[in-house]
């Protein structure tokens, strides 16, 4: 009785609802990355890793690459934790 | 000109078998000649919906593997002469089917039938996609539910790139069928609408199929819905939706079950 009433107040969407934003949410991020490019964000890391470790020394495990799919605009979030005082060694190395 | 029809839908249980089995009896009815061919290697059940599960002797692999000639493994449906099944395999597995060997029998199905209906095995691999490889159209059977969806979705974009057709810069024309809708269900918010659905797949309609005890009964007794109970609620959905694939325009409707005034009075279903 109690989750009838909470509906008569419109406090507990139609779970119709819940479904349809979940899987606008999961498809949208699933056509991305297993879309056309099954690989792009692989790619990205890697080629991303390359280059700044020609110049900086980093470890690859600190590299997050992230990509949020929206309706209109998407963004490609990069995330590299650089450690602190090891940048000389690499530039004799590279 | 011949036309091979995909059923598919990545997620087991939507209703590809029925799906197939209806549609393919419901094109005969219209004068087509017609083949429902299981690709569901290891697990078929095509002829057990058709009721010719006592009447295979060679299979789709006998062909593929040359051991024996098409004609020989084509059985003919007892109800309606121009409907034909090419049955799976039950014994080998879907590493069987090559892509040569399932090429050469679709070619080789074109020069006799009007209609070649491949029904696919549920998943993503092999037999899936070699079910769907020389597609011209496609069938997607969803139900109104997430874990579906999800999977309709994921198999639209592999019939937009690993088919001949994609690979040739063509399309395959593809239909989403969505079955074992409850329209009470989707009224009290308790079920994808319609809408919801196709919006979030942009694939056009072919047909909804109401979720019925009609689709169990023609299954119980081997008889594609659309013979078995013809007024039927799913079958009319079935009729239509193959007008739809020949072309016709038709206003989309959720076919109900008639039910009888005592009936309705006593709150019972119609049997």
């Amino acid at each position: 009785m109690s989750v009838k009433f909470l509906r008569l107040f419109g406090s507990r969407p139609d779970s119709a609802v819940v479904a349809r934003e979940r899987l606008q949410i999961l498809l949208a991020h699933e056509r991305g990355t297993l879309g056309q490019q099954p690989d792009l964000l692989s790619k990205l890391r890697e080629e991303i890793l390359a280059v700044v470790s020609r110049h900086v020394a980093l470890d690859p495990d600190k590299v997050i690459v992230r990509m949020d799919r929206g309706k209109n605009v998407s963004t490609l979030e990069v995330d590299i934790e650089l450690p602190n005082g090891l940048e000389p060694a690499l530039a004799a190395a590279g | 000109m011949a036309k091979v029809l995909v059923v598919t839908s990545g997620k087991g249980g939507v209703g590809k078998t029925t799906t197939t089995a209806a549609i393919g009896a419901a094109l005969a009815q219209n004068g087509k000649k017609v083949v429902v061919v299981d690709f569901d290697v290891g697990l078929r059940n095509l002829d057990l919906v058709m009721g010719a599960e006592r009447r295979v002797v060679f299979d789709l692999i006998n062909v593929v593997q040359g051991v024996s000639k098409l004609p020989q493994a084509l059985i003919r449906d007892k109800r309606l002469e121009n409907l034909w099944l090419l049955p799976a395999s039950q014994t080998r597995d879907k590493d069987a089917l090559t892509e040569e060997g399932v090429g050469r029998v679709i070619a080789e199905l074109r020069e006799t039938f009007d209609w070649i209906i491949c029904d696919s095995p549920a998943g993503i691999e092999r037999g899936a996609t070699l079910a769907m490889r020389f597609a011209d159209e496609a069938i997607i059977v969803t139900n109104p539910e997430v874990s579906s969806v999800r999977d309709s979705d994921r198999i639209i974009g592999m019939l937009d790139s690993k088919t001949v057709k994609a690979e040739k810069g063509e399309r395959v024309e593809k239909h989403v069928l969505i079955t074992r809708y409850d329209p009470a269900r989707a009224a009290r918010g308790e079920m994808l609408s319609i809408e919801d659905v196709l919006d979030i797949l942009a694939t056009p309609l072919l047909g909804i199929v109401p979720e019925s005890q009609d689709v169990l009964r023609a299954s119980n007794v081997g008889s594609p819905v659309t013979l078995n109970s013809p007024a039927s609620a799913p079958s009319r959905a079935y009729i239509d939706a193959t007008r739809r694939l020949l072309g016709e325009t038709l206003d989309m409707t959720v076919p109900a079950e008639r039910v009888g005034l005592m009936n309705r009075l006593l709150g019972r279903r119609a049997a």
